[in-house]
């Protein structure tokens, strides 16, 4: 019962738009994607962006939070049609708005190409070949700082000095990210970016939250691994790093 | 962009790196760990000090940048989507099946059914009596009927809905214990196992006798990473599949025999899994995914929405228990009755060897002169269960625990106290007849878990009380209780399994590679290996790859809490092997005896330090390489009366519970669990506590509000709208008061599986406590808001 | 069937109303908390919508005389924040109650109301608030108070062409309480939602019920029962053994719940019954506390 005969694969269902969106800094343009795709399916089969992951695409598990417009939403949620026009940041946006714009993407990727022959195998592409081929141009004016609040990171609690790769990874990431790696709130990580960005979105508005706070604001971001105690240790820790206490 | 292009499909091969990060010690426990000398069998070894110390994952910068490569996150040029079509009977006749329409529309490049299957219909863990595609019947609502692959996951939708199936629906057999004597379901019959465990004298009595039913509702392992995987064929007919799994070559090999390929053809490859719980052990889109790209000659990919998860994977055993219990006046047990009856659904998974658990512990770490069990797993067409954190433990835990309550109530004993009186120990007998040996420290955690100072009452907030953020809860009809419980479980593979773990170290200057197809499923054996390696050659630039299942032998499953132990095992000596050649080279060199020798930070070093020569010198383009098979004791399989040495080891664990309980609303707000467990040896603090913490959080999910709800075969809240699993204002702080430290003088390091006791004792200290504030009896989990509310009305008025 | 296909993204009322008039099959997109979560499991099938999120008439609220008008795409989150809250706090307390921090960020109440599910979080206080739905199209407009306008588990009196566009509140001096049952401490689906307004100035009460009955219901035996005891003129609730289990009692038979996989008719009554009781006692507490001159029990 096969049917691949002469089809092409570019075949959409029926009712198609073009998409236009700004993500972490970037404008992307979507000539034709299904009407129903939500952002989510976007940034990740699209634009070469899955960080935000896709746990259950019914808004009950937090795995995709994005800010659109500033605003901390489930992405799975969002009609990617809908989005034109509006500003997101995602988790991959998350950790560039600390970068100095200065040493952005050129030295990233040149690890890219390194690592990917490290693992490559030949059969992957890595997310720059995806947009280069993509089904979207992309604005090539670089990288923006979109939240240029953030105070810069600091690094006092990485304890082992001779990694080189290790503290320079952890200095391109946002304080929340270095606090869920150092605390131990990651296991297997599905959840992580989701909480990632609710975290960094709950201390931009509440600095120094309750500890009843912190538990309302990720109260939608479920994870089945750690119990959240670590990501409640990570949370404080965050809370220390941005206040510059740590 | 990122250093692990999450658009490859290429697993997710750890980055070497060079530093070892290690956590600040922010767990109670850790910072009195002293650092190991490791095993002491070679003077070589423990140069760093790291096995004990919190080091930091190498996956996790990665994970939280978004950047690890998830097997969801995968995808290749010409990419389909695969999607499957599922039975909506639990039980049915098929009469035809016609995919035409489905097979003209626009974008759809395959609809495949059993009849495309080139070998086995069937696949199995253990039977192999579950169909890839249902053929003409099916067992249960959601079996896989046919499988599409579409240019659009949109398309694949509307191709599934296109399939027309003519169904003669026929009443499914749904009550487990309906089951012993209704007509089979399967050629294969309707009891999967029956195990009759006779111990001591079976006619003993006790002068106490306390009795009591059991039920455990039908939990879900409900990972955050849905299953998914992208496979990719290739012109010489093998195939590549990068699969989110628990156990790559048992996968592998069913996968090849339902293709009709040899198993090298067959590549499959770790992708980054998004948890697993078990969840993750039998195959599920395995076959079809292979099927397709094969057949498409196109890469395929397949996501599972949340529904098809919930529908998609075994879940954990619904049981039914019936329990006496006896003692002497003193509280002494004299014997323990049970029979136990596992919901298996319609296909065998690892029914056999959950309910061989089930029954060999059904009477907890206590000194139990005389048992008679009876244990059955049957089938239904219920959903299929199998493997689930704890596996057989946890049900009979629930029950026993229960039990022990209900005699010292009955003896009016503190319930401690008669757990204390009957704690085993390593030179008792469990009901098996098995000497426990190793290690046994069970009054020790009994004591240390109930040690916990209680927590502050609750303050005012409505968030902070039951109900939440309903804030509907009152606060004078919120009652605190307290309540506890012990567990216990096995490590390792049972009953005579071959089990073992291959691994390959190769040394190459001063960095180290580990090949070893060890599941990464989020517990932290990547860290462990990273550990293991610069603890015994003394170098910290270590890659860890799962290579692929022709690149390297089995390392067994993830699961049974054995990584740790048998893949740890097996990086420990593959490691030593390197370490005893490089160091006979070293001696060659200089001319001297290679135990005057160590490793240290790249160099060989003399016994007093001093550096000689460094290891680039020695292999850098001379690499040395050493693999390894690392098995653990064996075991015997049951006899007729369930006795036998069957069991490696076993590992121990206490909980006590704190919770408030709205008595009017019947709501339930878990306050604390505090905790000790038996593990042996530290390996990593930090990774332990998440452990144990995740663990816990899993047993309070089932105490109270996780279960997989089947109405006449059909599962009523495949969402996480309804499977309703712990969020952060249900989430107990969690208090780990000691992590009982005696070598298991077996294990690697002396480290037991930590992985699975936490999730055991928990859940019956929470119902424990809601029985302690309420006053009601509460014998079957998960504890409804109705089942108290109206218990307590009831209770209240008399 | 829609004839057209695409997305309109309007910026204005009249630019949605024009897309409905000319194809009254587009859907409407308002937060999308419902529509995307249909659209992702393939029960809906868009081919045309036209998208609210661009109209900033409807993302607002404001007083209007004695009337709060509230636009339908105001969000949970909006309804959340202070002054809106302190103006209604019983809605507030609702929306707090509404899924996750992302939901309420995204969901709207409009869209609550375009849902018409009867466990709505904003329906039971919208009900008891006497709120109206102001509903538009190109060639009309009219008011329909929300238990005309939900006709039942999720279908509503909306015709091809018309949206809501905003709710419209009387505004007055009153005390508001809402309570939920749900199986989880947070981001759940309610059992049974009740919320109970006490207007002092009108001497009116109103007592709305969710997730007990195929639509959200007004319990209004309860309400005529609380009407006929509270001590208007001197704005006092009776602290009288027995009068807050009596209105719980009435509020549960006005509940006609079914078994679900989420609860049971029987439990979903008695939680029902329990929550009546603890919102009476709440209001007569808070009533107590606030007014001058009486001396503070508590």
């Amino acid at each position: 019962m096969d049917a691949s005969a002469n089809k092409v694969n570019t075949v959409l269902p029926e009712s198609t738009v073009r998409v236009d969106l700004r993500i972490n800094g970037r404008n992307y343009v979507l000539p034709d994607i299904w009407i129903g795709e939500n952002l989510l399916y976007v940034l990740r089969e699209r634009l070469g962006l899955p960080g935000s992951k896709n746990a259950c695409e019914q808004g009950e598990c937090g795995s995709c939070s994005v800010l659109v417009d500033g605003m901390l939403v489930c992405a799975c949620l969002v009609l990617a049609a809908d989005a034109s026009g509006c500003e997101i940041t995602t988790v991959e946006g998350l950790g560039r708005t600390l970068a100095d714009p200065a040493d952005s993407s050129g030295q990233e990727e040149g690890q890219t190409q390194g690592q990917g022959q490290t693992q490559g195998q030949g059969q992957g592409q890595t997310q720059e070949e995806r947009q280069g081929q993509g089904q979207g141009e992309q604005d090539l004016a670089g990288p923006t700082i979109i939240a240029s609040s953030m105070p810069m990171p600091q690094l006092q609690d990485i304890s082992v000095t001779d990694g080189m790769s290790f503290e320079g990874a952890l200095s391109r990431m946002h304080p929340v990210q270095q606090a869920f790696v150092n605390t131990g709130a990651i296991q297997c990580g599905f959840c992580t970016p989701g909480l990632v960005v609710a975290v960094a979105d709950l201390l931009s508005h509440n600095p120094h939250p309750s500890a009843l706070q912190v538990r309302e604001a990720i109260s939608g971001n479920l994870c089945r691994c750690t119990g959240y105690g670590r990501i409640f240790a990570a949370v404080r820790r965050a809370e220390e790093l941005l206040a510059g206490t740590a | 962009m990122s250093p692990m292009s999450s658009a490859s499909p290429v697993p997710p091969v750890l980055p070497m790196s060079p530093p070892m990060p290690v956590a600040p010690d922010t767990t109670r426990e850790g910072g009195r760990r002293e650092s190991s000398g490791s095993n002491g069998s070679n003077g070589m070894i423990g140069t760093s000090g790291l096995i004990g110390s919190s080091v930091i994952r190498p996956d996790a910068v990665d994970k939280a940048r978004g950047d690890f490569a998830f097997s969801s996150d995968l995808w290749a040029e010409g990419m389909l989507w695969g999607k499957v079509l599922r039975s909506p009977h639990p039980s049915a006749r098929i009469l035809s099946i016609d995919t035409a329409r489905a097979q003209q529309m626009p974008g759809v490049m395959a609809v495949l059914t059993w009849a495309d299957l080139p070998g086995d219909q069937v696949f199995g863990l253990d039977a192999k009596d579950q169909p890839v595609f249902a053929h003409d019947v099916v067992r249960y609502a959601g079996e896989p009927i046919a499988a599409v692959a579409a240019t659009h996951p949109e398309l694949a939708r509307q191709a599934v809905d296109a399939i027309v199936v003519d169904f003669e629906p026929a009443i499914p057999l749904v009550d487990p214990d309906e089951a012993l004597s209704a007509p089979a379901t399967h050629e294969a019959g309707n009891v999967f196992r029956h195990i009759t465990l006779r111990h001591g004298d079976i006619k003993a009595e006790g002068d106490v006798v306390v009795e009591g039913t059991y039920e455990v509702g039908m939990q879900d392992q409900a990972f955050m990473g849905p299953e998914s995987g992208l496979a990719i064929p290739s012109s010489d007919g093998s195939v590549d599949l990068y699969i989110s799994t628990q156990w790559l070559h048992v996968d592998r090999d069913q996968v090849a025999a339902c293709l009709g390929l040899p198993p090298e053809l067959v590549r499959l490859h770790l992708a980054g899994v998004g948890g697993a719980f078990g969840a993750r052990e039998d195959i599920t889109i395995q076959v079809q995914l292979c099927l397709l790209a094969l057949r498409t000659r196109r890469p395929v990919k397949m996501v599972f929405s949340r529904a098809e998860s919930f529908l998609g994977h075994v879940h954990r055993h619904p049981a039914r228990m019936w329990y006496r219990h006896h003692a002497r006046r003193d509280g002494t047990l004299v014997k323990v009755e049970a029979r136990i009856v596992l919901d298996g659904g319609a296909y065998m998974s690892s029914s056999a060897a959950v309910i061989a658990n089930a029954t060999c512990f059904a009477a907890g770490p206590y000194r139990v002169p005389s048992a008679a069990v009876d244990g059955f797993a049957v089938r239904t067409n219920n959903p299929p269960c199998g493997a689930m954190r704890g596996f057989g433990a946890v049900q009979v835990c629930f029950a026993y625990e229960s039990q022990m309550d209900r005699l010292a109530d009955a003896l009016q004993m503190d319930p401690i106290e008669l757990r204390l009186k009957n704690a085993i120990c390593s030179t008792d007998r469990l009901i098996t007849g098995q000497v426990v040996g190793g290690t046994a420290p069970v009054a020790e955690v009994i004591r240390a878990a109930a040690e916990a100072p209680l927590p502050e009452p609750a303050s005012g907030d409505l968030l902070e009380l039951p109900g939440g953020a309903g804030r509907c809860a009152e606060y004078d009809k919120v009652v605190r209780g307290t309540g506890f419980a012990v567990g216990f479980k096995n490590l390792l593979y049972s009953e005579g399994f071959d089990d073992f773990s291959t691994a390959r170290c190769r040394l190459d200057g001063d960095m180290a590679t580990i090949t070893c197809a060890a599941a990464e499923v989020g517990q932290g054996f990547v860290t462990l290996a990273r550990q293991v390696v610069t603890e015994t050659l003394g170098v910290t630039k270590v890659r860890i790859s799962s290579g692929d299942t022709n690149e390297i032998g089995s390392a067994g499953s993830t699961s049974a809490s054995r990584q740790s132990w048998m893949s740890g095992g097996a990086v420990l000596e593959a490691c030593k092997a390197v370490a005893d050649r490089v160091l006979s080279m070293a001696a060659d060199t200089l001319q001297v005896r290679p135990e005057t020798l160590r490793l240290s930070v790249g160099y060989v070093v003399s016994g007093d330090g001093i550096p000689l020569i460094s290891l680039n010198d020695l292999t850098r383009g001379k690499p040395v390489e050493e693999s390894v098979v690392f098995h653990h004791k064996p075991t015997d399989p049951l006899d007729s009366d369930g006795q036998g040495n069957a069991h490696v080891s076993f590992a121990f664990v206490a909980h006590k519970a704190v919770v408030d309980v709205d008595v009017e609303l019947g709501l339930v707000r878990v306050v604390q669990l505090s905790t000790a467990q038996d593990v042996g040896k530290v390996l990593n603090p930090l990774q332990l506590l998440g452990q144990i913490e995740g663990g816990t959080l899993q047993g309070v999910g089932l105490a109270v509000m996780e279960e997989l709800l089947v109405a006449d075969g059909i599962v009523q809240n495949p969402s996480f709208t309804d499977y309703l699993i712990p969020t952060t204002l249900d989430a107990p702080d969690i208090v780990v008061t000691r992590l009982v430290e005696e070598p298991d003088p077996l294990a690697p390091f002396g480290a037991k599986g930590a992985g699975e006791m936490p999730a055991i004792s928990s859940t019956p200290a929470v119902v424990s406590a809601i029985r302690n504030a309420t006053g009601l009896a509460l014998s079957r989990v998960p504890v409804r808001p109705q089942d108290i509310a109206f218990g307590y009305a009831k209770s209240d008025s008399a | 069937m829609a004839t057209m296909s695409g997305i309109a993204r309007p910026v204005s009322v009249e630019g949605v109303l024009d897309v409905l008039d000319e194809d009254p099959a587009t859907q409407v997109l308002a937060g999308g908390t419902d529509f995307m979560v249909e659209v992702n499991y393939g029960h809906r099938k868009p081919q045309s919508i036209v998208a609210l999120s661009r109209v900033a008439g409807m993302r607002t609220w404001q007083v209007v005389e004695d009337h709060l008008v509230i636009g339908a795409g105001v969000t949970y989150s909006q309804v959340m924040k202070e002054q809106l809250a302190d103006l209604l706090p019983g809605l507030a307390q609702a929306a707090r109650t509404v899924g996750s921090p992302q939901i309420r960020n995204a969901g709207t109440i409009g869209g609550n109301l375009g849902t018409a599910s009867p466990a709505g979080d904003s329906l039971p206080i919208l009900l008891a608030l006497d709120a109206l739905v102001n509903i538009r199209s190109k060639h009309s407009s009219r008011s329909l108070r929300v238990d005309e306008y939900v006709i039942g588990p999720k279908k509503h009196a909306l015709q091809p062409g018309e949206i809501i566009v905003s709710v419209r509140i009387p505004l007055s001096d009153t005390s508001q309480e809402f309570l939920k049952v749900g199986t989880r401490n947070a981001m759940v689906i309610s059992v049974a939602g009740l919320a109970l307004v006490v207007d002092w100035k009108s001497g009116r009460v109103g007592c709305g019920l969710g997730s007990v009955g195929p639509t959200p219901i007004r319990a209004s035996e309860a309400e005529a029962w609380l009407a006929g005891v509270i001590d208007w003129e001197n704005r006092r609730i009776p602290d009288r053994d027995g009068y807050g289990q009596e209105f719980g009692r009435l509020v549960a038979r006005a509940a006609s719940p079914i078994d679900d996989h989420r609860s049971s008719a029987a439990y979903r009554s008695y939680a029902l019954s329990v929550c009546g009781k603890r919102a009476y006692e709440r209001i007569r507490r808070q009533q107590r506390q606030v007014l001058p001159g009486i001396v503070n029990g508590e």
